[in-house]
């Protein structure tokens, strides 16, 4: 099988550039990386069908080399649905972001913020124990220590 | 015509029941109960083909009557039946869960009646992976779920949600983008996406480009599977979902990404090329992911943070490899999809008991809320591997198996998951003694409300003194019944039964991993069925 190395080159600069653009905070700049990937994945698949621009017509008689594979064509558009899809839903969400936020850019979790700022000191576990505390008392209330009668 | 020739109508039957669901999304009783009788069907349907590969068939339905390699098959064994099962019971106990608690709440119209189509649709994408024998297949089941999952996460659009859920959407997009460039690679090399086929094809590439399609699948399956440095997305996305969303994902999303790592490595990749590698990522995402839980003070991130965790258990045993390690992870599946549910489904009482899961809020719920603690204590302790619970028969199963003929580096992870057993019996219990047993007066943030109502049931106590001891316990009672509606303490109740259930049945349960796992190995088993039409 040969491949055609123009299309590798493209499918590799398109993967390159999404993947870059999906490192971004703002949201508009992740689905632009997002569509990019989509794309170069496509290309991908379709150079993994050979380099003949021949239909995907088969006939018992015709030699290999004479029709392309259909089957990368088929994933291709299965995948272009889904890619479809998943675009439309980032489109309604990044809307919804900038409605809510009036921002497009990811905002951080705020748990994760109190987490890490939080100090090692735990207040159930590592405060003082008061010496006086027992949970034993007599009949007039008095906590019982030990070594007493 | 065999009975398993009916295996498509588990992906299906919840798609019509999705359609049929959405089309009376105004009567929200109708689509509850179609809801509920489709996935009674599918659960009987399921239960029907795990008894027919129990002693070990595997049966390959071709879809269309066209043949394998070129036709789309789907594969029915041990473990695709198992996983099924599993994944169908426990989105049952979380879908009456989940009708409770808007039976309680009020049928309000509105963007939430897209529920329970989007529910469906998950568990066709769930089903669909699991059935699924070409790698396609699995990509299009996988993209049905995650489609279903954005949905469901971001369910109403709150602010915060939407936030959680751009992570997760963009993260799982680009893990799909790998698994894209995965399968095209695999089909350039080989010329067949066909499972059986490329367990035969596979093995006659070159080292290089073997090992290339490999690490591709992995790190696509690790980001589906939250395997550590990949796993960073959970515990950022889910604790935000309405809370039976949080439990079904915890229990089926990342298992789906675990079946199908077990699945290429058994049978596509057996040479176990990346074993080492996969050995030192296991122990990483068990220990940092329970550094994190320690960590945390919301309860449903913790809980979130020992999911990851314990994958790490899983990937330990795809990576020790061998018979007895693959039967220890199916049992450990089986074992953490229905105790990380029950968790979260306990974490989503505990919020609409005392109105918060974090820690520092909470107190005295031994005293409010008896049923709720023992709802909580068992799959904890479950959780945590005491024994005789099946996360100890789990865990014994793995590194019983690990330790046989182990080196060093084997030995080295033996004792990261020793240590991770313990940390997070540390976890749980921390989340006990705060949650449960110390006063709610004593919180960080104290809740009025609790600890009015612990006054409360202190007062009835001595009120009854030694005579009537139970008037305390009756008020509690009383309290909890108010807040917690039956439907939601029963459906979690029937998974944490389901959770014993796994750890009385051991015996046969482990035996039929066994029989599982030696089949995945043998390869010849699954290749016949799907190539031999």
């Amino acid at each position: 099988m040969s491949v055609n190395i123009t299309f590798l080159v493209i499918t590799g600069v398109l993967l390159a550039t999404g993947f870059y653009l999906v490192l971004e905070r703002t949201l508009t700049r992740v689905l632009l990386g997002i569509m990019l990937l989509g794309n170069g994945v496509n290309l991908l698949i379709l150079s993994s069908g050979g380099r003949k621009g021949a239909a995907p017509l088969f006939r018992p008689d015709l030699p290999a080399d004479q029709y392309s594979d259909p089957l990368p064509q088929a994933l291709i558009l299965t995948a272009i649905v889904i890619t479809f899809a998943v675009t439309a839903f980032l489109l309604a969400m990044i809307y919804r972001s900038w409605t809510l936020t009036s921002a497009d850019v990811l905002a951080d979790d705020t748990e994760d913020i109190k987490v890490s700022q939080s100090t090692a000191y735990d207040e159930e576990e590592d405060s003082p124990v008061a010496e006086d505390t027992t949970e034993f008392v007599d009949e007039e209330g008095r906590p019982i220590r030990e070594g007493e009668e | 015509m065999n009975f398993l020739d009916l295996a498509p109508l588990a992906v299906v039957l919840p798609i019509f029941g999705a359609g049929a669901a959405f089309l009376v999304r105004r009567r929200i009783k109708l689509q509850r109960l179609i809801t509920i009788g489709i996935l009674c069907v599918t659960l009987v349907l399921e239960a029907g083909m795990l008894a027919a590969v129990w002693g070990g068939e595997s049966y390959a339905v071709h879809i269309g009557g066209w043949q394998s390699p070129w036709g789309i098959s789907l594969m029915v064994d041990g473990f695709s039946a198992f996983m099924l099962l599993i994944s169908t019971v426990v989105s049952l106990a979380v879908l009456f869960y989940a009708t409770s608690q808007g039976l309680a709440d009020g049928d309000e119209p509105g963007p939430v009646s897209v529920f329970h189509p989007a529910y469906l649709i998950l568990l066709a994408g769930v089903s669909n992976a699991f059935l699924a024998a070409d790698l396609f297949n699995l990509y299009v089941g996988f993209e049905i779920l995650l489609t279903a999952s954005y949905v469901l996460l971001t369910l109403g659009a709150t602010a915060e949600r939407i936030r959680a859920g751009t992570t997760y959407v963009v993260v799982s997009v680009v893990s799909s983008v790998i698994f894209l460039m995965g399968i095209a690679m695999t089909y350039a090399a080989t010329g067949t996406v066909n499972m059986a086929d490329l367990a035969v094809k596979l093995p006659q590439l070159d080292t290089g480009p073997q090992l290339i399609l490999h690490v591709l699948l992995l790190i696509a399956f690790g980001i589906k599977a939250a395997v550590f440095p990949l796993s960073l997305w959970l515990p950022d996305s889910y604790p935000t979902a309405p809370a039976p969303v949080t439990a079904v994902f915890a229990g089926l999303l990342t298992k789906v990404g675990v079946y199908a790592i077990v699945r290429t490595e058994t049978l596509l990749f057996p040479g176990g090329a990346v074993n080492a590698g996969l050995l030192v990522v296991a122990a990483l995402t068990m220990v940092i992911g329970i550094l994190g839980a320690i960590a945390q003070t919301d309860f449903k991130r913790m809980l979130s943070f020992t999911l990851t965790s314990h994958i790490g258990y899983l990937i330990f045993g795809v990576a020790v490899g061998g018979e007895l390690a693959i039967a220890a992870t199916i049992y450990y599946v089986g074992h953490h999809i229905i105790v990380q549910t029950s968790l979260f489904m306990v974490a989503g009482l505990i919020e609409r008991r005392a109105g918060s899961a974090n820690v520092t809020r909470l107190g005295s719920l031994a005293k409010l809320s008896p049923a709720l603690s023992l709802l909580f204590f068992i799959p904890a302790i479950n959780l945590g591997g005491i024994p005789p619970f099946s996360g100890f028969l789990g865990k014994f199963g793995l590194l019983h198996a690990a330790a046989q003929d182990a080196d060093a580096l084997t030995w080295v992870v033996i004792g990261a998951g020793l240590l991770t057993s313990l940390l997070t019996l540390l976890a749980i219990i921390r989340v006990w003694a705060r949650m449960f047993w110390r006063r709610a007066a004593d919180a960080e943030i104290p809740n009025p409300e609790l600890v009015d109502e612990a006054a409360k049931v202190a007062d009835q106590t001595a009120a009854g003194g030694a005579q009537a001891p139970h008037l305390g316990l009756k008020l509690a009672r009383e309290l909890e019944a108010a807040a917690l509606p039956w439907g939601m303490r029963y459906a979690t109740g029937s998974l944490v039964v389901a959770g014993i259930a796994l750890t009385v049945f051991a015996g046969p349960i482990f035996e039929f991993c066994q029989r599982v796992a030696a089949q995945l190995i043998a390869h010849e088993p699954y290749i016949n069925a799907i190539l031999n039409y």
